[in-house]
């Protein structure tokens, strides 16, 4: 960020003042009520609502707590309820929001552990317990010696769902999470997909037993409000509907799942490639 | 030591800035309550028959039969089964996956399910709302 330290050398050009109102409670006395505190903050054409929470951290109040690392929507730390709707707030311009006031709050539908800081555990166990990599049956990962065939129309089918940055805030825009907290939630039942539409994959009776549970897929009911707040168009509303489109179809008619992708040994001598594409250059190690 | 930050049953009201599904996730909730609310009174009004065909006629045939606010209430019933209905309805294809397009490839700006969705919620909408303008004609006819 610029020299924004009201100085009139500043290089940058201060439009207005704009006031943040964030929320504030300290882990470490419980006992205290949580409380809103404004600050002032000075704000240019294009300066997001992260570095204005780094302005207020330098010049105003350093006791503020806020998660924050790759500022550049990739890392996925500084999801937080901005005017009452789960944002990046590396990603939002402030101006952009066209308020006077600014009101952080922590990501709702999580604990809170400091002022914006979320204890982002619920989600993780979760996504964990959906098994999040690629299962085969007969052979272990480490034993497959070679490449799979996969065609681009395979790819697509889950490569949309693959681009998650677990930043959590699908969740927190769930209004069934947020009444249901055993509910599964949109970030896991989201990736089960990723990984089923997989071809490579054969692990659907694994992660069926995890996701179909009462408190598991079909309590989705299409508010779509995950898809709205993902910063990366993952769109787990479409992979929760698609999935629960397939556990229906398999289980009505005794589907088998397709077969899954043919392996391509390594070894083999001259393995076919398509002339267009160059050889790659020697391997520099063994 | 952590906070607990759920936005509960409010949550299911609030739909602040988010999209039309969100409106509709919200109204399938209101309505599908009300009808639960209605389903109880029905009970326990029909219910009054175990005490004799007396009892009922005051209760149902004197009591409630032509009372204009019940009239007003019996079309709100009217509304309500309406639109759970007919949003149930396409609750049910879309949750099975239909109208929601294919998984394509992720390029800025997003396009998600809700967007290819959003067409199919609008008919839904006139459906009701022609559905609803049915209604209105036969219930308020004496007016």
């Amino acid at each position: 960020m610029g020299n924004n330290n009201n100085d009139n050398n500043s290089a940058v050009k201060i439009v207005k003042n704009i006031a943040f109102r964030i929320y504030r409670w300290d882990g470490a006395n419980p006992d205290d009520a949580p409380q809103m505190k404004v600050y002032e903050v000075p704000v240019y054409k294009g300066m997001t609502v992260l570095e204005g929470l780094i302005y207020i951290k330098h010049y105003l109040d350093q006791s503020i707590s806020y998660r924050a690392s790759c500022r550049m929507g990739v890392c996925g730390s500084c999801g937080m309820m901005i005017n009452g709707k789960p944002l990046l707030a590396c990603q939002q311009q402030i101006l952009k929001l066209e308020t006077d006031t600014v009101e952080l709050r922590p990501l709702a539908n999580y604990p809170v552990v400091k002022d914006l800081v979320p204890d982002l555990t619920r989600m993780i166990v979760t996504h964990q317990a959906i098994k999040p990599f690629i299962i085969r049956r007969e052979t272990p990962p480490e034993e497959i010696g070679g490449e799979f065939h996969q065609s681009v129309e395979e790819l697509v089918n889950y490569l949309q769902f693959s681009y998650c940055i677990k930043c959590g805030m699908c969740m927190s825009a769930c209004p069934t999470v947020g009444s249901l907290p055993e509910f599964h939630g949109p970030q896991p039942l989201g990736q089960a997909l990723r990984y089923i539409n997989d071809t490579r994959d054969e692990g659907f009776e694994d992660r069926l037993a995890v996701m179909d549970t009462a408190e598991g897929i079909f309590r989705c009911h299409f508010a779509g409000a995950c898809s709205e707040a993902c910063p990366k168009g993952i769109d787990p509303a479409f992979a929760i509907q698609l999935l629960k489109g397939e556990i229906v179809r398999r289980g009505i008619f005794r589907k088998k799942a397709g077969a899954s992708a043919a392996l391509m040994p390594l070894t083999q001598e001259n393995p076919p490639r398509r002339e267009n594409i160059p050889t790659p250059p020697p391997r520099t190690v063994e | 030591m952590a906070k607990k930050n759920d936005l509960g049953i409010r949550g299911w009201f609030y739909a602040g800035r988010y999209g039309p599904q969100r409106y509709a996730y919200t109204i399938q909730r209101i309505t599908g309550l009300s009808i639960i609310v209605y389903l109880l009174i029905h009970v326990f009004v029909t219910g009054s028959k175990i005490f004799g065909g007396e009892t009922w006629n005051r209760v149902v045939i004197d009591g409630l039969v032509g009372n204009p606010v019940l009239h007003i209430g019996e079309f709100l019933l009217f509304m309500a089964v309406l639109i759970h209905g007919v949003n149930g309805f396409r609750l049910m294809l879309v949750e099975l996956g239909f109208f929601l397009g294919k998984p394509i490839r992720n390029i800025y700006p997003y396009e998600t399910c809700l967007d290819r969705n959003r067409g199919f919620l609008y008919i839904c909408g006139v459906v009701i709302a022609a559905l609803a303008a049915v209604g209105v004609g036969d219930f308020f006819k004496f007016i």
